[in-house]
């Protein structure tokens, strides 16, 4: 295996080098802990203060609205739980759409072990939720609304500017899980009407293990982590330095360098969605044709099995996924991919490609040459292929 | 299909390691693969350590191909699992018979589907881990399966499904090994697996505690009936047919002042038939889902010796091909016993395996007709 191309930056992504570089002396020389009084401490926290109006920037939040978590699962259940608890005097009643993250769904799932209702709004044929659909189901006991920017599996891009005016009219909270959009399109929490944000480090060239939550000036949810008084009293533990410093480092880069990246990422899909739909018969794209990350190819390929897919391109090299990284462990298919309409069997067949700032036109021209010879072994092994080729011969 | 690329399922034990070990060895482009087949939704039992698909076996044998470096993959076949194995398994018990899971595992999820995967991403071969050496013979054009050079781990039993196609597709290279010289082997390339017993146990049944895991399968399985003697007389209450099996004399919670046995499970009845010692031999059986390797069909009566179940010992017997070849009546030279509907007749002539089939009856008259 010589040549070795990365292909699934939505599952996670490498650290920059000036994203390393800025995080490397909190690891040694400057390993104080930010609650401590004497200098090591102080030097920690003021540098943590510093990342976070670098995270407060990019999404156009205050600093004092940025809370350090240990990445997008605790920031999704940390909003979601903490506005439930908080508000269950008022109401039991929390909007969601069926194609959100596990880390929603399942958070959804166990609150409604607890007594909460939860709506699962459903989508079109693209992924795209509609906010009419919002408006009408909310109630008088609608805590919460919690809709994702854009999708980590098929790339569309929901209509969340419309989905925060209408929570914001309906006095309704509005999270949403940013965590493929940072980096990808211009965020800006105000005039989105979000109230609360999650994002994560690793998906755009920081750390692992590292993300946040933006919560809106005077939102009152339940504390999730108790301890310490660490973010102002509201998230106990020990802060992670280093990837703190980490993720200031690589959402302000993300942000400067978003015009360029949304252009050279653009260029790459539509080249390599393109390539592969002109080479290769009864494929399909998934999700929007043009409200989707720039970044996202999802395609499916009928007559054939997802798992044999990816196999074969990592034999050759390539780095793809079907569907996200946390289901690929068990190729049961994809909730998103049901959810848009997608029978079974083609769900099964199915590739997300998500590219990145490093890959090249070469990379996605040696996708498109090799994908049609992995595609066509494993349709020569499927009986319904042979069966649907005899059908056209006969027309 | 790459003629050169292997897949071997690897099951992080010692025989698959090493298998996948001397593939490497030979030369072969080896990509390793272990078959998620079953899963308990119960964490608190996913401690499940029977054979080939704990879960805990994925570590190993990640650790073992990262040690190898290989390819490793895990790969899905808890649906077709369910179907194949744990279905048949369920049901051949709630039929009264005895089923052996291993031989559906081998046949319909090793040799089916793992193959159809390992073609999938263009791996001519795969390989397992079995004590059984593949062959060919020039003289009959065909490919022959032939018993391990180690009788005691000797595993052609389980594999006489084994069809022209996947006997040309598969490598089988412990066959010209001893478990003793594969544990040295193991030892001498660092394996930590080296030491790790023999797995026995069927993986997905706890503790092979089989009534227990019917009755939460199956619960229907589990409905109480009689015992009766072989002239049809009652002698007490049975837990349900599933917890019985032909010649087992303990666990019967009766006291009746002699040892008795089962011989018989009559499942349309819901009856047990309890027998004296001499009652659990038969001299014949009457077998189905016949195959044959070293060819298609048998048409004239064939010497062999057979085995039924995969730890008895093999008699000499002569097989009689009935109803155009789709069973055969097993004669053995001396009574044999508990021969066991559900299980399988393996028939071999020396060193090879002729074929077998599943066991249907035993030959002689079943007890109890007039109930």
């Amino acid at each position: 295996m010589d040549r070795k191309i990365y292909m699934d930056h939505a599952a996670t992504t490498y650290v920059k080098p000036e994203v390393l570089d800025e995080m490397l002396p909190y690891f040694t020389d400057k390993f104080g802990n930010p609650s401590s009084i004497y200098f090591y401490g102080r030097e920690a926290k003021e540098a943590i203060e510093m990342a976070r109006e670098k995270v407060a920037a990019a999404i156009g939040a205050e600093p004092s609205e940025i809370y350090f978590t240990s990445g997008g699962t605790e920031s999704d259940n940390w909003a979601i739980k903490g506005a439930a608890f908080a508000g269950k005097k008022k109401g039991n009643h929390i909007i969601t759409s069926a194609i959100e993250h596990h880390a929603v769904l399942h958070t959804c799932q166990y609150l409604e072990k607890l007594g909460f209702e939860i709506t699962y709004l459903p989508v079109d044929q693209y992924g795209l939720i509609n906010p009419d659909d919002v408006r009408r189901t909310i109630t008088d006991k609608t805590l919460l609304i919690s809709i994702m920017t854009a999708n980590n599996e098929i790339g569309t891009i929901e209509p969340i500017s419309e989905i925060g005016k209408i929570a914001r009219e309906q006095g309704v909270y509005f999270h949403t899980d940013a965590v493929q959009a940072i980096g990808s399109m211009d965020i800006d929490v105000k005039s989105l009407n979000v109230d609360m944000l999650s994002l994560s480090g690793h998906k755009f060239y920081g750390p692992k293990g590292i993300g946040s939550l933006y919560i809106k000036k005077g939102v009152k949810i339940d504390q999730f982590m108790h301890g310490g008084a660490q973010e102002r009293n509201r998230r106990a533990s020990t802060e992670n330095v280093p990837g703190i410093i980490g993720l200031g480092k690589a959402i302000e880069l993300a942000t400067a360098t978003m015009p360029q990246r949304r252009e050279h990422l653009t260029r790459l899909r539509d080249r390599l969605i393109k390539g592969i739909m002109d080479k290769i018969p009864f494929v399909r794209l998934n999700g929007h044709p043009t409200e989707r990350l720039p970044g996202n190819a999802n395609l499916s390929f009928e007559f054939i099995e997802g798992e044999s897919m990816l196999l074969s391109l990592d034999l050759k090299g390539v780095a793809a996924s079907s569907g996200s990284a946390c289901t690929s462990g068990s190729l049961d298919p994809s909730h998103v991919l049901l959810a848009i309409g997608l029978p079974h069997e083609i769900a099964h067949g199915s590739l997300r490609l998500t590219l990145g700032d490093d890959n090249t036109e070469e990379d996605v021209d040696y996708v498109i040459e090799i994908l049609p010879d992995i595609v066509e072994r494993l349709r020569q092994m499927s009986p319904l292929f042979a069966e649907r080729e005899g059908e056209l011969k006969n027309v | 299909m790459d003629k050169n690329r292997v897949v071997v399922g690897m099951s992080g034990g010692v025989d698959s390691s090493v298998t996948a070990y001397l593939l490497k060895q030979q030369g072969y482009d080896v990509i390793g693969v272990t078959m998620q087949v079953w899963q308990d939704d119960d964490p608190e039992r996913q401690r499940l350590e029977g054979g080939c698909c704990s879960l805990y076996a994925v570590d190993d044998a990640r650790r073992v191909a990262q040690m190898l470096d290989i390819p490793y993959y895990v790969m899905n076949f808890k649906d077709v699992f369910r179907r194949k194995v744990i279905d048949y398994f369920i049901d051949e018990y709630t039929k009264g018979r005895t089923p052996n899971p291993c031989l559906a595992c081998n046949r319909y999820i090793k040799f089916e589907e793992l193959m159809r995967r390992a073609h999938a991403i263009g791996a001519y071969y795969i390989a397992t881990g079995h004590y059984a050496k593949i062959e060919y013979d020039e003289h009959l054009r065909r490919f022959i399966l032939k018993r391990s050079i180690d009788d005691k781990k000797d595993q052609s039993y389980v594999l006489y499904t084994f069809t022209q196609y996947q006997l040309e597709h598969t490598l089988m290279p412990l066959g010209s090994y001893t478990k003793t010289e594969v544990r040295e082997i193991a030892r001498k390339i660092g394996l930590t697996v080296a030491d790790k017993p023999d797995s026995q146990e069927i993986c997905f049944v706890e503790d092979d505690d089989y009534g227990r895991f019917l009755a939460e399968q199956r619960p229907d399985a589990a409905k109480e009936g009689y015992f009766v003697d072989t002239a049809g007389h009652v002698l007490g209450k049975h837990k349900g047919i599933a917890f019985y099996t032909i010649g087992q004399r303990k666990g019967l919670g009766l006291s009746l002042g002699k040892p008795m046995y089962v011989v018989d499970v009559d499942a349309v009845n819901n009856v047990i038939v309890l027998g004296e010692q001499d009652d659990v031999f038969d001299d014949s059986l009457i077998a189905g889902d016949l195959n044959f390797i070293p060819f298609d069909r048998l048409d004239k009566p064939m010497e062999v010796t057979a085995k039924i179940r995969y730890n008895a010992k093999e008699v000499p017997a002569i097989v009689y091909p009935l109803d155009d070849g789709a069973k055969v009546k097993v004669v053995f030279d001396r009574p044999q016993r508990a021969v066991t509907p559900g299980q399988a007749v393996v028939f071999y002539q020396g060193d090879v395996v002729v074929g077998g089939g599943i066991i249907e009856r035993a030959g002689r008259k079943p007890f109890c007709n007039d109930i």
